[in-house]
């Protein structure tokens, strides 16, 4: 190849809990696990705080995907948040694959305090799975892109 | 039935059950109807109208009218039944202050459904059983009333009035009916080509708002469109990100609240089918969390204001036959 | 007169469209109504009275670009995002599009001129279409508009078999030139035989007889202490629908978009029915639907003829007519308010 090419690195957006998922990516990090620096880190104090509106609006400032950690169900720090997320998240998916965006540009995982090795191995896999979507093209702002 | 109805309003004007109508009014053509407020027999002997063309849902004005002085008088579709309950349950209506008389309805049409079969330069319309005859600048047209019918009306999905507090006719039935064959032939297409479907739909849209505003379930005092601090403010949808970030936000908002009425499908001045949105939120509520039908009473939770340690997780989009 | 057998049409906007673009009136494969879209092969000119949006959107689109600010550091370039305009054809423009163009420009084209709007302005081909089946929505003769013989740069008639073409401008020409061989001189009769037709018709639409008339002398502070308005608004939803439809609505707001990397400064369009519209730092000087309702007809019955020679900001197109949400329009307003003046 004459050109050179240049590696697709996506950026990931991770909303992560306060009280579990972003203790465990504290602990990850302590514990020296590796897990790609594209990925964005945002501290929500909870996950049933990420309103709709911000998943899409971390696609208009060009995120090729949203992830979002919270702690598992019947763990949550306000006892009932992330039930409401996992409804929330669930209809918010599905509409987004009825409208045609690729679904493996969001995902919802279940991170504790203590699960270090998860978050690390979460992020992995994901920015792997985006890295192979390639760039986010159907939910962009070309003025974001400019 | 125009009769019946009118002689109905008058009557609890007269006995001053209520102090005003709310209704429709006569327009300038044979079907544009306006929705009112009467407040006089006089008033409703030179405008009031019930007729096939009488389609819009007067369930949302009652969130102003009903904070007024006085009780007013309003006629409710068996589908307006459910908005009006819904709205009750948001207690965005005073219900005291509403004496709501369920009509029955065969469906409603409209001008644009007329001209949308080829029918022109409508002079008159007169109604004669099961069919129209429009009298037009290019001579007379018979159209059954069927064959002009919108989507929410062939797939009515209840002749049942959910609340009221008088009743002119026969209670109906919730009916078996098929609105969700579209979204189900959505589902069945491929990523790709739904994408194509709705960008083609959406790009139409020129962000007038007639589908929030009148939209029942979108009461909100102030919009997070409208609402200049909220930096996503849009007045005009710059790109397509726009468009589509408008109406899945729109319609995630009244998800579980939506008791698919139809009327913001039934306002688009582009005719973008934007119930398929709702349906599919109202598709995958009954599928996920079980049968629901917003509207239907004024306990319930709703299902986004509900959950159970069962509730299936969000993975199961990814994981879902047919994907 | 120049005219073209309609077999030929075809030809007709490939030719054209090889020397500059294109654009017609095209009906959307799943909504059925028409809208202008850029020709391709294989379009094909819609028979639809009307497109559902105005052929405005090509000299005052819903939003643009207005400037670009691009930060280094303390240094602030600003870029204009304009690329040099060329020539357009607007093809099958009704005779109350066309004349709203000349409505906008007594606007945009006053000095100091909008130099986006005049560029487009200077640079676009309007080829108008007489109507021949026009429908109860219409009162553009009300205006004084011929539909029969519609202004612009080019007008048409078509019949079952030709399409006739009468050039009227030196832009006009340059369409002609385009369009080359394909054109062959005739067809004043069946012209003239057509505009008699339209012309007896016209007479017998059901809003044959409307006038804004009254609107037109001093009757601001009547108009505007109706009592009617109450009534007439109160079922308005607030939407958009009616100003983003009409030709002639000219309102803009001016927005910076702050794209994370620069600022873009963009205009899109406004309507005086949303509730935000002329909000200002010490708030808003219309603040009820009423307010903002009665804003939009004295506008268009009053304010405007008083401060353009007489001349009303509506052409009979009949959009709001058909696509009001809950049927209240201009028609409706001004019949209601006759009668106070």
């Amino acid at each position: 190849m004459q050109h050179e090419v240049k590696e697709f690195k996506p950026k990931i957006v991770a909303f992560c809990c306060n009280w579990c998922s972003y203790a465990g990516a504290d602990l990850a990090g302590t514990n020296r696990l590796n897990y790609p620096a594209d990925v964005k880190i945002i501290r929500v104090p909870c996950s049933c705080r990420v309103n709709p509106m911000f998943i899409l609006r971390a696609f208009q400032r060009g995120a090729d995907g949203v992830i979002l950690c919270g702690c598992h169900p019947g763990d949550c720090h306000y006892t009932t948040g992330n039930y409401y997320t996992r409804r929330r998240m669930t209809l918010l998916f599905s509409m987004l694959d009825y409208l045609g965006i690729e679904k493996e540009r969001t995902r919802v995982e279940w991170v504790s305090a203590a699960e270090g090795a998860k978050f690390a191995a979460t992020m992995n896999e994901f920015v792997a799975a985006v890295t192979k979507l390639g760039e986010n093209k159907r939910l962009e702002d070309l003025r974001c892109k400019k | 039935m125009q009769e019946v109805i009118l002689a109905k309003a008058k009557e609890l004007l007269q006995n001053s059950t209520v102090n005003r109508v709310l209704g429709w009014k006569t327009g300038e053509f044979a079907y544009d109807v306006t929705p009112a407020v009467f407040e006089s027999a006089e008033e409703l002997d030179q405008g009031f109208v019930a007729n096939d063309f009488c389609g819009n849902n007067l369930s949302k004005y009652l969130i102003k009218e009903s904070r007024k002085p006085g009780k007013v008088l309003v006629f409710l579709k068996p589908c307006d039944t459910y908005s009006f309950n819904q709205l009750i349950k948001e207690h965005r209506i005073v219900r005291e202050n509403v004496y709501a008389v369920g009509i029955p309805c065969d469906g409603k049409t409209d001008g644009e459904a007329l001209k949308s079969k080829g029918i022109k330069g409508i002079t008159g319309i007169t109604s004669d059983g099961d069919n129209f005859v429009v009298e037009t600048l290019y001579g007379k047209e018979t159209v059954a009333k069927k064959d002009v019918l919108p989507e929410r009306c062939l797939n009515c999905k209840s002749k049942k009035h959910v609340a009221y507090d008088e009743l002119i006719g026969e209670e109906g039935e919730v009916l078996d009916s098929h609105r969700f064959d579209m979204v189900a032939k959505l589902e069945a297409m491929t990523p790709d080509e739904r994408f194509e479907f709705w960008r083609g739909e959406l790009s139409r849209c020129i962000r007038c708002n007639a589908c929030r505003n009148v939209c029942p379930a979108c009461s909100c005092e102030k919009c997070v469109f409208d609402n200049n601090a909220s930096g996503i403010a849009q007045k005009a949808a710059a790109d397509s990100f726009e468009e589509n970030m408008f109406h899945i936000i729109r319609a995630f908002h009244v998800a579980g609240r939506c008791t698919d009425c139809g009327e913001c499908s039934r306002v688009c001045p582009q005719h973008i089918p934007l119930h398929l949105l709702n349906r599919k939120f109202i598709k995958d509520i009954d599928t996920f969390y079980g049968d629901y039908q917003a509207g239907a009473d004024t306990d319930s939770r709703a299902p986004l204001t509900n959950f159970t340690e069962g509730d299936v997780e969000p993975s199961i989009v990814y994981e879902r036959e047919g994907n | 007169m120049l005219k073209l057998s309609l077999a030929k049409l075809n030809d007709l906007f490939a030719a054209v469209s090889a020397g500059c673009t294109l654009y017609l009136p095209v009906d959307d494969p799943s909504s059925g109504r028409a809208n202008y879209r850029k020709w391709t092969e294989g379009a094909e000119l819609s028979r639809a009275l009307n497109t559902v949006r105005s052929a405005k959107d090509f000299f005052f689109p819903q939003t643009e670009n207005l400037v670009d600010f691009k930060m280094k550091g303390k240094e602030i370039e600003i870029i204009d995002p304009r690329s040099e305009q060329e020539d357009f054809v607007v093809f099958g423009v009704r005779a109350c599009d066309a004349r709203s163009f000349s409505i906008l420009d007594r606007v945009f084209l006053t000095e100091p001129a909008d130099t986006y709007y005049q560029s487009r302005r200077e640079h676009g081909i309007v080829v108008t279409m007489a109507c021949t089946r026009p429908e109860e929505t219409c009162f553009c003769q009300s205006f004084g508009i011929d539909p029969t013989h519609p202004e612009g740069d080019v007008s048409c008639w078509m019949d079952e078999e030709n399409l006739y073409l009468s050039v009227n401008t030196e832009k006009g020409k340059k369409f002609a030139e385009l369009a080359g061989g394909l054109l062959e001189e005739g067809g004043e009769d069946a012209v003239k035989a057509q505009q008699e037709d339209v012309s007896a018709l016209m007479k017998k639409l059901p809003l044959a007889n409307f006038s804004t008339g009254k609107f037109g002398g001093d009757v601001l502070m009547k108009a505007f202490d109706s009592p009617k308005w109450k009534e007439l608004s109160e079922s308005c939803l607030g939407c958009g629908t009616c100003t983003f439809v009409c030709p002639t609505c000219q309102c803009y707001d001016i927005r910076d978009f702050d794209t994370g990397n620069g600022v873009t400064r963009f205009r899109c369009w406004d309507s005086c029915m949303y509730s935000d519209f002329t909000l200002m730092a010490s708030g808003n000087p219309r603040t009820s639907q009423l307010e903002r309702f009665r804003q939009r007809f004295m506008h268009k019955l009053v304010y405007f003829p008083a401060n353009n020679d007489g001349i009303y900001g509506c052409v009979g197109c009949g959009r709001c007519l058909s696509k009001c949400p809950i049927s209240m329009n201009i028609v409706k307003v001004a019949k209601s308010l006759e009668g106070e003046l």
